[in-house]
């Protein structure tokens, strides 16, 4: 069998300028964020982004590699705005395309099975619709509670050239394993996608995921897999439970760099503009020096 | 208890509780301090059978005061992401949304304020106020009731309103309803013959010319307009208990 085992720097090197991107995890929330971070060092630009907004859309707006942004909603989570994304969106530098959080995942479940759209409520009546003139309805050919010819949202198939998840576990194989208590919609991304790579906070061998925990947790196998890469620390500074929680203190630093350039340029240069081995040294640093 | 007055956070808590009023076991989501407050009350005095979540990934047993770690609850049944989404379009579900903006149909916005282009302010986005406003009950919760808050129309249109659900057809109408409209000032409801928003009640210490003041367009108002109820010395008790740090008075000032 071959091995999939990869490294971020050869995930990156998969992403060219104007791909659509597709990045796993919710908010600040199972992030892949040593991705995320060396996509914020590389040259690539005008990058389309999916995503349940979190602060990957916000490092990657802040470093210019976005030009546009699918979403439903940007979040901290326990900061309820990202502050690089609004600087960013006030500024007018990144384009939002709209969708209800649900139709992100109805589109994503659309291009995993290789349908051009599903039906859904969601977006009737709302801007989603009105503001996206390339989103259309459809006439349902069944009676909708005995009404004929009723109009649903035809939610479009959101193809990703490359999807990039986080997950606690995976193995040399290919499959991956979400230890904690909400998997989101990680496989929908890499079965979204063309090129489909998931960081691990360990990988192990062929076999030996199912010790970690139960069956259901390995919900991504091989099939959906281009190549597994091993980042311990890799979603820092979002949360990645059971491995870690999310980093609040760091997340507060990174929020409030967003309205002091002097302070954003300090941020980047200690965080962002280091490789992976030294940005994870520079967190236990940081950690030592906080009472 | 009952010698001090009641706090104007006790009413809102009392007006979102009464949201949660007679719709049997579904699912209830509700945003903001005191909408959880009013989940919370309801579900431990007229509503036994509503289903709360940790707010993570699970249902949980009971109604725990806010703040409660979450090692302390005990939980029920997994209700990841996915879950909620078939739970949303079943309809098992009724919500307090919170609303930076809302117009007199019942449009709210909590996308961004200004050119959607390029905002003014670029608020969390539209969330699931467009798929919960056409597939299940959604009433909204604004603490800060101002002419900033209550518009003439919306930037974005994030939840759908009466008038826009109407145009865009049964597919939307189906499912779609707003019982309530709840603020730091009254409740309101759209049960007029335009599905226009009307002031239901005015919350204690609170006057109708100030609730017309303060709202940015022309609201139905009833020959008479009732005080919004007032807690019993039990629902105040339990709002206490369910609220230790007081976080109630910090939405809503007393």
């Amino acid at each position: 069998m071959a091995d999939k085992t990869t490294t971020v720097d050869e995930i990156l090197a998969e992403l060219s300028p104007g791909m659509t991107l597709g990045i796993g995890g919710w908010g600040s929330r199972r992030k892949p964020m040593a991705f995320i971070r060396a996509l914020c060092r590389s040259s690539i630009e005008d990058l389309t982004v999916v995503a349940y907004g979190g602060p990957d859309v916000g490092l990657l707006c802040a470093t210019g590699k976005v030009s546009r942004v699918i979403t439903g909603f940007v979040t901290l989570d326990s900061i309820a705005l990202d502050p690089h994304w609004r600087a960013a969106r006030q500024a007018g530098t990144v384009a939002l395309t709209e969708f209800d959080e649900g139709m992100v995942y109805l589109g994503l479940q659309a291009a995993a099975w290789r349908v051009p759209f599903l039906p859904s409520r969601a977006g009737l009546g709302a801007d989603v619709l009105e503001r996206n003139p390339e989103l259309k309805t459809v006439t349902s050919p069944y009676p909708d509670g005995g009404v004929d010819g009723v109009e649903l949202t035809a939610v479009p198939a959101l193809h990703l050239d490359v999807a990039v998840v986080h997950a606690n576990r995976a193995d040399t194989e290919g499959n991956a394993q979400f230890l904690g208590p909400d998997p989101f919609f990680d496989d929908l991304f890499l079965g979204a996608a063309d090129r489909r790579f998931v960081t691990a906070e360990r990988v192990l061998g062929p076999g030996q995921l199912t010790g970690e925990g139960p069956m259901a947790s390995i919900s991504v196998n091989r099939l959906m897999t281009d190549g597994v890469a091993e980042t311990p620390g890799g979603a820092h500074f979002t949360a990645c439970p059971p491995d870690y929680g999310r980093d609040e203190a760091f997340q507060k630093e990174y929020a409030a760099t967003a309205k002091d350039p002097e302070a954003w340029a300090g941020f980047k240069a200690r965080y962002l503009d280091v490789d992976e081995d030294r940005y994870q040294a520079a967190v236990r640093e940081r950690a030592e020096a906080t009472p | 208890m009952s010698d001090t007055p009641v706090t104007r956070a006790e009413a809102c808590v009392i007006a979102c509780a009464e949201v949660f009023s007679d719709i049997g076991e579904v699912m209830v989501s509700p945003f903001g301090t005191i909408p959880a407050l009013g989940a919370r009350l309801a579900k431990l005095t007229f509503s036994p059978d509503l289903v709360l979540t940790d707010g993570e990934a699970a249902l949980m047993v009971g109604a725990p005061p806010l703040g409660t770690k979450p090692g302390e609850l005990t939980l029920e049944a997994a209700m990841t992401y996915r879950n909620v989404f078939s739970v949303v379009w079943s309809g098992r579900r009724t919500m307090i949304m919170m609303a930076s903006q809302i117009d007199r149909y019942g449009n709210q916005n909590i996308s961004a304020v200004g050119d959607p282009d390029r905002p003014k302010a670029q608020l969390v986005g539209c969330r699931g106020a467009p798929g919960n406003s056409v597939n299940h009950p959604t009433s909204y919760w604004v603490p800060d009731h101002s002419v900033r808050s209550f518009v003439p129309a919306v930037d974005v249109v994030c939840g759908v309103g009466y008038e826009r659900a109407a145009a865009a057809g049964p597919g939307a109408t189906r499912f779609h309803q707003i019982p309530r409209v709840v603020s730091n000032l009254g409740t309101f409801d759209f049960e007029t013959p335009e599905h226009t928003m009307r002031l239901r009640s005015v919350h204690p210490g609170v006057s109708v010319d100030q609730v017309v003041e303060a709202t940015g367009f022309e609201l139905v108002i009833p020959d008479q307009v009732p005080e919004t109820r007032a807690p019993t010395d039990a629902e105040r008790q339990l709002i206490a208990t369910l609220d230790p740090r007081g976080l109630r008075d910090r939405e809503v000032a007393p």
